[in-house]
């Protein structure tokens, strides 16, 4: 808890908190970076539906041949088939060799949940609860909660961000790998790594696959950006994809909240890829099992959104380009903070603002320097320093950028 | 070699599998009982109007997709709370009770699951009616508590075995949970009447039992919202403090949606504060906020005076084809020339009826007659219509006769 923080960062809300977490803005200060939601916001601050999600409700809406019952378990198979081959790509040996497998589930969250509970039965041996969960340091905190309550009872932290030098830890994160237990859960970031929105490069990567291939370490992959990040499907998944083809079996938790901007549909999938078809079958039958005692089967309306989008080529590219869209307003707004900043001569180095990518930045404000930022600026941030490009605009750049500059200068 | 090679198959779920098993049948006269969703008279399934409106409405607002908080949609909470609860109930209007947002029925059950096993202290049992819903004992089993069961179901008469109840629960060790069907039970379609819930309620508040109502069919029992409900209040008005799912899978229509809701009634406003944040902390790690569209739908009709008017119209118009369809099973029945007593038909109530056939005799039923059904001799009415009703008594009269 941040001494002085606002009601509202009393616990840090990030996503999930919605309209009754926000909090109030100075009379007269136009609502100003507010920093910390999750969502994507356009130039002028406000929500975006993707336009061709807005056709894609329409149609849904004009056929009056759709019902409301029962989804299968696992879920509606045109989103199951249709979400993993966006993971994977379209040429995956994995799809290719028959031994993938899909969750349709409530969210990334959802996905984590379902995949964490299977491993914690499943995995490892039967029902281990002590096998060791690493989570990144920092890391989404909802993934700690996450686990604690599928049963593991030690979850540990990998390094990672290296604050001092603003950006990956590597080193230590390769020594954790080294050291930790044969056979524990590695929770990995695909891309746009939350909070930092600092992602290993592809080389890096690689160390790190070969690293958790030889002391056996299961990847659990958690891709909450894919398209968002880059602008590029398959640039943002090709960790994902990289660890495939060197033949690991892995979980990858998808959430399209923000690649379609369907948070309140809860639209989510977890991957299963194991080494033959025969496998995951029998993960699959113990995953329904799962998912029947969780919520039995999952909603509608944002499965037929997505399986409809991407299974037209049409409403495919007009997707793309809608992902692109709020891609390229995040890498603007990182690369105008980035040049305010140095313009002013602001104390310390800028560049990870660019370096970093996705919806969040670690900017390297300290909890006092933050307690400014709110106090003093009316500028909402995580205590900390993470901030949501998507609350920047045209509007409020330089603000933001002159008030990051008061802060650091008046406050260390 | 692979992580999962030691990972057993799961059995294939029985109420499905039926499904599963229908679908492969060529037989042109084939009827599905076994999943409890509701048919029209011509077999298909039915989309509610006022659903449809309020459907209309929403897709006429242009709303933003921004996350629902944990709790869940406000207005679709609190107009659930006051529909099973009651707009003049004492508990609803002075604040003393928690609902959040749940994923349809089984969701709703699965998060009171998860409460109960990590804040209710005194006991890990949960008993359950004999027999009650198959998911009943995985969701609890999952959540971390123990299964104890009392009597309910008298298969010699097909009815309630109101004294073995009564005899168990006494017996039931104090302050243990205990789950009650607050109307329509599945699979039975057995309910108490008002006076037996007047003797439940006394005997389960002698032994001081934490009361969980699942309530799945509000409406879609007798037609009636508030008759549905009955037990529910009464209980509340006795001073038991309970905790309730809702489903508006059924009465709505709303099956895919998943639209539910969890409530837990407290003492006062102040501790109803203090659960809610803890229920909040429990579904956050599970799938952080529940989804929008069922909940807003049902929202909009149980908010908006024209659709809910239409909407308990609907819901009436659902149950009523139902008690007419076990009216006339019965009546073929006996026009087959059947001897048998098949007075439970038209006692039960709700979507599920408890036949009294044997699994042998199930399992002629399927084999001969391609009617399918779950093994304990549950039928789904609501997959019974005119146009088969006879077809289904002829089928069952041969296998009984």
């Amino acid at each position: 808890k941040v001494a002085g923080a606002g009601p509202a960062l009393a616990r840090p809300p990030s996503s999930g908190v919605g309209a009754a977490g926000r909090p109030s803005v100075a009379p007269g200060v136009d609502r100003t970076a507010l920093l910390l939601l999750a969502a994507y916001r356009t130039d002028e601050g406000q929500p975006w539906v993707l336009p061709v999600v807005k056709k894609v409700e329409q149609m849904i809406a004009n056929d009056h041949s759709l019902n409301h019952e029962y989804l299968p378990i696992l879920g509606l198979p045109e989103f199951r088939a249709n979400a993993s081959r966006i993971a994977l790509g379209d040429d995956s040996p994995a799809i290719k060799e028959n031994r993938i497998g899909s969750v349709q589930s409530l969210g990334g969250t959802g996905a984590l949940r379902i995949g964490a509970e299977f491993l914690r039965r499943w995995y490892n041996g039967n029902n281990n609860t002590a096998t060791p969960v690493y989570i990144s340091a920092p890391s989404w905190e909802n993934h700690n909660s996450v686990f604690v309550d599928a049963g593991f009872k030690d979850i540990r932290t990998y390094h990672y961000w290296d604050a001092a030098k603003r950006g990956l830890d590597l080193q230590g994160l390769l020594d954790d790998m080294e050291k930790a237990p044969e056979f524990s859960i590695f929770i990995l970031h695909a891309c746009a790594h939350n909070p930092t929105g600092t992602d290993p490069t592809p080389d890096q990567w690689k160390q790190i696959a070969a690293v958790m291939k030889r002391r056996f370490l299961f990847p659990f992959f958690d891709s909450a950006y894919q398209g968002f990040a880059s602008g590029s499907l398959d640039k943002d998944a090709w960790a994902v994809r990289y660890f495939v083809s060197e033949g690991f079996e892995l979980f990858c938790a998808q959430s399209f909240s923000k690649n379609f901007g369907l948070y309140n549909e809860r639209v989510g999938n977890l991957t299963v890829v194991g080494k033959d078809a025969e496998n995951v079958q029998r993960v699959l039958s113990q995953m329904e099992k799962i998912v029947r005692t969780t919520w039995s089967n999952p909603p509608s309306q944002g499965a037929r959104i997505v399986a409809t989008t991407l299974s037209s080529p049409q409403l495919f590219a007009e997707w793309y380009d809608n992902v692109k869209t709020m891609a390229d307003r995040v890498l603007l707004m990182r690369s105008e903070l980035r040049s305010r900043l140095e313009s002013l001569g602001t104390p310390g180095t800028w560049n990870h603002i660019t370096d970093q990518i996705g919806m969040f930045s670690f900017t390297g404000l300290n909890p006092k320097q933050v307690e400014y930022m709110i106090k003093e600026k009316h500028i909402y941030l995580m205590a900390s320093g993470r901030i949501n490009m998507c609350g920047l605009t045209t509007k409020n750049l330089d603000y933001v950028a002159k008030s990051i500059h008061e802060a650091v200068t008046k406050i260390q | 070699s692979s992580w999962w090679s030691h990972v057993e198959m799961g059995p294939p779920d029985p109420i499905l599998g039926v499904t599963e098993a229908f679908k492969r049948d060529t037989n042109s006269k084939k009827m599905n009982l076994g999943v409890g969703a509701y048919r029209d008279d011509n077999g298909k399934p039915y989309v509610l109007n006022c659903v449809r409106k309020a459907e209309a409405m929403i897709a006429s607002k242009k709303m933003d997709k921004e996350y629902l908080p944990i709790a869940g949609l406000a207005d679709f909470t609190r107009a659930s709370a006051e529909l099973a609860l009651g707009e003049n109930s004492e508990a609803f209007k002075s604040g003393r009770y928690v609902t959040v947002q749940g994923i349809s029925g089984t969701g709703s059950l699965r998060i009171g699951a998860n409460f109960l096993q990590r804040f209710f202290k005194s006991s890990r049992d949960v008993y359950l009616p004999k027999p009650s819903w198959g998911n009943h004992t995985p969701i609890f089993r999952d959540a971390g508590l123990q299964l104890q069961a009392y009597r309910y179901y008298d298969p010699k008469t097909c009815s309630l075995d109101f004294s073995g109840a009564m005899d168990d629960i006494s017996k039931i060790p104090e302050k243990s949970i205990i789950l009650l069907h607050a109307c329509a039970h599945n699979p039975t379609g057995v309910d108490p009447r008002q006076e037996q819930w007047k003797e439940l309620a006394a005997v389960v508040k002698k032994r001081n039992l934490l009361v969980y109502f699942d309530m799945a069919y509000q409406g879609f029992a007798s037609g009636d919202i508030n008759r549905d409900a009955w037990a529910v209040r009464y209980f509340i008005e006795q001073g038991i403090n309970v905790v309730l799912s809702q489903s508006y899978a059924k009465n709505m229509g709303l099956y895919g949606e998943r639209a539910g809701a969890f409530t837990v009634i407290c003492s006062d406003a102040e501790e109803a504060k203090r659960v809610e944040s803890q229920l909040k902390i429990l579904i956050r790690p599970m799938y952080s906020n529940p989804p929008l569209n069922g909940a807003r739908i049902a929202s909009i009709i149980l908010n908006t005076p024209d659709l809910r008017k239409e909407w308990l119209v609907e819901v009436k118009g659902m149950a009523d084809r139902i008690i007419s369809m076990r009216t006339q099973l019965v009546s073929n029945l006996k026009k087959e020339g059947s001897s048998q007593n098949w007075q439970h038909i038209t006692d039960q109530i709700g979507m599920f009826c408890f036949t009294g056939l044997k699994p042998e005799q199930v399992e002629r039923l399927t084999k001969e007659f391609s009617i399918y059904m779950t093994k304990d001799g549950r039928i789904s009415v609501a997959g019974v219509t005119s146009g088969n009703v006879g077809y289904l008594a002829h089928a069952i009269h041969q296998v009984t006769k």
